[in-house]
């Protein structure tokens, strides 16, 4: 019924459109150059005059109305159903809602409820009608106003690109305050973490078992919620997907942008780009069925101790898979060097390697260092692949060839599984996602600075 | 406006003009715009380098058509023509600056010396330590003053100890006419320089590798008169040790520093000869035409 509606205000805005522009050509008297604004402006003007207010009062109306029938049919209770608690109350307004869209209801229903639901029901019908009333002749009298105000000396275009930039700035602004929504939810709920467990102890611990009771006397009924083998862990695995990605990248980058032909750059380069479109979870498979099992045979012939789930597993396919970034962000830095330093070197007689590690790489290394951390910002926050191929065991260990765990698998695991949403293990996952959080926004933030700052050095 | 004016235009000897003066209408030999022989002596007694029949190619497209001329030891020599012309492309092949463009296609001979320039023997880098280049827009590189002199020692093993590579950038700077001005600040980047200074970095940093031709691609078009006036008092003293190709788009700039003149148009190769004679008494219309200023 709802989208009934909106069809309809659709259909008045398409109409208004054609009657404000075909008025302002009437107004205009067959001579277009007569009106302030072209007339696609003075349709738009009338269209939105019809369809914005309407729209407005109808988000309002549908948001307001279920608690006011609500509150009516509340109202309307008799008394002993009226004066009952808060939350019994709650349950048989549940009740009357069930009833009345049909679903099954808690208890066989009595005369005063199916009264109130029947209440509830003509209460809706009453209100829906209204609505439909109210919506639509409000788009008709924004029509009628709009197309009576529209004359040659009307600023339409003004208007319009007023309504529109409001549209862009409303969208901006939207991502800011997810952030900032998100920011505040993550840091109310560490806050609450931190009186549980002390910052220090979580922050410095060198323990984590984040077990705690779901009765008291049972054993092992205090967890421990040092996070220090966590950042290890994601240390570790982030330095080895490091050393995977930077050298690799960088020299795809150097030969692509330096030594490569047109053809094959035009070749290679969207497929690099490809590797950085697989889904996560694909190169977690690979990581853990294909990746994991071959080290450990490798190590095991050597003579090695191997952990089914290894840190260097994980670690070399996430490299690979940040390949592309370091590549793909120094490729562009590395172009960006202008022609100018490469001529003048050749011009001295330099060879295109001298001429490589001389001048391009030092005058790219910023930008080069900005791409390497935000690469570095990406792989502490990967999940995918350390939950399929890095284990789930908390050790504090520099050994690539143990299962070691990361701040993102920890909060996977923590937020799996039947918790209560105020107990400390729940909890812990919201801290740890401050940190994680805090850090890759200083990486980015030092990263976009580097990058900028590299960016004024040319212009 | 006839050449005479011109020539006094440029600060020309009167002398030179003296012989035209008196005719009213221009002295060209060759009046034919379409015939495109080179007029004038392409040879000269001394020559450090030989160009004949020089064609060059960007894919298709030719760019160069069959140039043949001499440079002197030890003169300026100044190529100049209307944009587009292929001044920046001949220049360009004197020290294989094209092998970096892979669509150009150089045919025909040079010689610098006894050696064949595009001969495969050849080390395109021990050719361009011997012709040097300076490009239009002053491109010293983001490192030190000191840095950008000693770049182009360090890569040829040039110098043994840290005292023997100070004196040569010292030494260059100092040819260059550069040393009063940054002898202070040696370590501070190359690019916190003026512009004029800049080009005259970039001067230091050719000559640094002791080169025997020294092209240069406009290398006033993007300076201030004052800076120019600089860079054409340096070209002037460097004659005495270097041989200099100069490309400029100014007429009065060729005229100031140039013993020789070759016009380009087109591709071709129209005129050359001594550079008075160029300015005042030009043989084929189309150079006429040209320091006229009827286009160009
Ligand atoms: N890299 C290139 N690729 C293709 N064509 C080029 C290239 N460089 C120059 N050209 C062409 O060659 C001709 C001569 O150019 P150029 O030597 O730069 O002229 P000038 O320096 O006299 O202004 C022009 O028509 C130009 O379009
Ligand atoms: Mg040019």
């Amino acid at each position: 019924m709802l989208s009934y509606l909106l069809l309809t205000l659709a259909l008045l805005s398409s109409a208004a459109y054609y009657l404000g522009r075909n008025r302002a050509f009437a107004v205009a008297n067959g001579h277009i150059r007569n009106l302030h604004s072209l007339p696609g402006f003075y349709g738009s003007y009338t269209a939105l005059w019809c369809g914005l207010p309407a729209l407005l009062v109808l988000a309002l109306w549908v948001a307001l109305q279920p608690s006011l029938i609500t509150d009516l049919v509340v109202a309307g209770l008799p008394p002993e159903l009226h004066d009952l608690p808060a939350d019994r109350l709650n349950l048989v307004v549940n009740d009357i809602k069930n009833l009345v869209n049909g679903n099954i209801v808690s208890s066989a229903p009595n005369p005063a409820i199916l009264e109130a639901a029947n209440h509830y029901r003509n209460l809706r019908v009453i209100g829906n009608s209204a609505l439909w009333v109210v919506i639509v002749s409000l788009a008709l009298a924004g029509l009628a106003y709009s197309w009576n105000a529209i004359a040659p000396t009307l600023r339409a275009r003004n208007r319009v690109e007023q309504i529109v930039t409001l549209f862009l700035i409303l969208s901006s602004t939207l991502a800011i305050f997810t952030t900032v929504g998100i920011v505040l939810s993550v840091l109310f709920e560490s806050i609450l973490f931190f009186q549980h467990v002390p910052i220090t102890e979580f922050l410095f611990g060198l323990q984590w078992s984040p077990q705690t009771a779901l009765r008291a006397d049972q054993v092992g009924s205090s967890g421990a919620f040092g996070a220090i083998p966590l950042f290890s862990g994601t240390l570790l695995i982030s330095g080895i997907a490091m050393l995977v990605a930077v050298p690799i990248g960088l020299m795809s980058a150097l030969y692509l942008s330096e030594y490569a032909t047109p053809r094959f750059r035009a070749i290679a380069k969207p497929a690099l780009e490809i590797l950085a479109g697989i889904p996560t979870v694909v190169y977690g498979f690979f990581a853990a069925l294909t990746v994991a099992p071959l080290i450990r045979q490798i190590g095991t012939a050597m003579g090695l101790q191997v952990a089914s789930e290894s840190a260097l597993a994980a670690g070399l396919v996430m490299g690979v898979m940040i390949i592309p970034f370091v590549s793909s962000l120094s490729d562009d830095v590395i172009n960006a060097v202008p022609q100018s330093m490469r001529d003048g070197s050749y011009a001295l007689g330099a060879t295109k390697s001298e001429t490589i590690k001389r001048v391009l790489l030092p005058a790219a290394l910023p930008g080069i260092v900005g791409s390497i951390l935000l690469a570095v910002s990406r792989a502490i926050g990967e999940t995918m692949i350390v939950v399929m191929a890095a284990g789930l065991s908390a050790n504090l260990t520099g050994n690539p060839l143990a299962a070691v765990t990361t701040v993102t698998v920890q909060i996977v695991t923590l937020l799996t599984g039947d918790q209560e949403f105020d107990s400390p293990k729940t909890l812990a996952a919201f801290a740890l996602g401050l940190v994680l959080f805090t850090i890759t926004l200083i990486l980015n933030i030092i990263a976009l600075r580097v990058v900028r700052k590299y960016r004024e050095q040319y212009e | 406006m006839s050449t005479t004016a011109i020539a006094t235009d440029l600060g020309l000897k009167p002398a030179a003009t003296a012989a035209t003066a008196s005719r009213s209408v221009s002295s060209v030999e060759v009046t034919d715009y379409d015939n495109r022989q080179t007029v004038g002596k392409i040879v000269v007694d001394n020559a450090k380098m030989i160009c004949r029949g020089v064609n060059v190619y960007y894919g298709e497209k030719q760019a160069i058509k069959n140039v043949s001329l001499d440079i002197g030891a030890n003169e300026v020599i100044a190529f100049i023509g209307p944009s587009g012309c292929g001044k920046s492309t001949f220049l360009r092949c004197l020290n294989r600056m094209n092998d970096t463009i892979t669509t150009c296609r150089v045919t025909g001979q040079i010689k610098l010396d006894d050696d064949d320039v595009y001969d495969k023997s050849i080390d395109v880098v021990q050719l361009r330590a011997r012709v040097g280049m300076v490009f239009q827009k002053p491109n010293p590189f983001p490192k030190s003053i000191y840095e950008n002199v000693a770049y182009g020692p360090r890569i040829h093993g040039m110098v043994n100890t840290k005292a023997e590579l100070d004196d040569l950038v010292r030494d260059s700077l100092e040819r260059a006419g550069l040393i009063k001005e940054v002898e202070k600040r040696l370590n501070e980047p190359g690019t916190s320089l003026s512009g004029g200074q800049q080009q005259r970095l970039c001067i230091a940093r050719a000559i640094a590798v002791h080169p025997e031709v020294i092209l240069m691609d406009e290398p006033c078009s993007a300076l201030d008169p004052i800076a120019t006036a600089k860079i054409e008092e340096l070209i002037d003293e460097l004659r005495e040790n270097y041989t200099i190709v100069i490309v400029t788009h100014s007429m009065q700039q060729a005229a100031r520093v140039s013993q020789r003149t070759a016009y380009f148009h087109l591709g071709d190769l129209i005129e050359i000869g001594e550079t008075d004679q160029i300015f005042t008494n030009p043989k084929h219309k189309l150079t006429e035409d040209y320091i006229t200023g009827r286009f160009g």
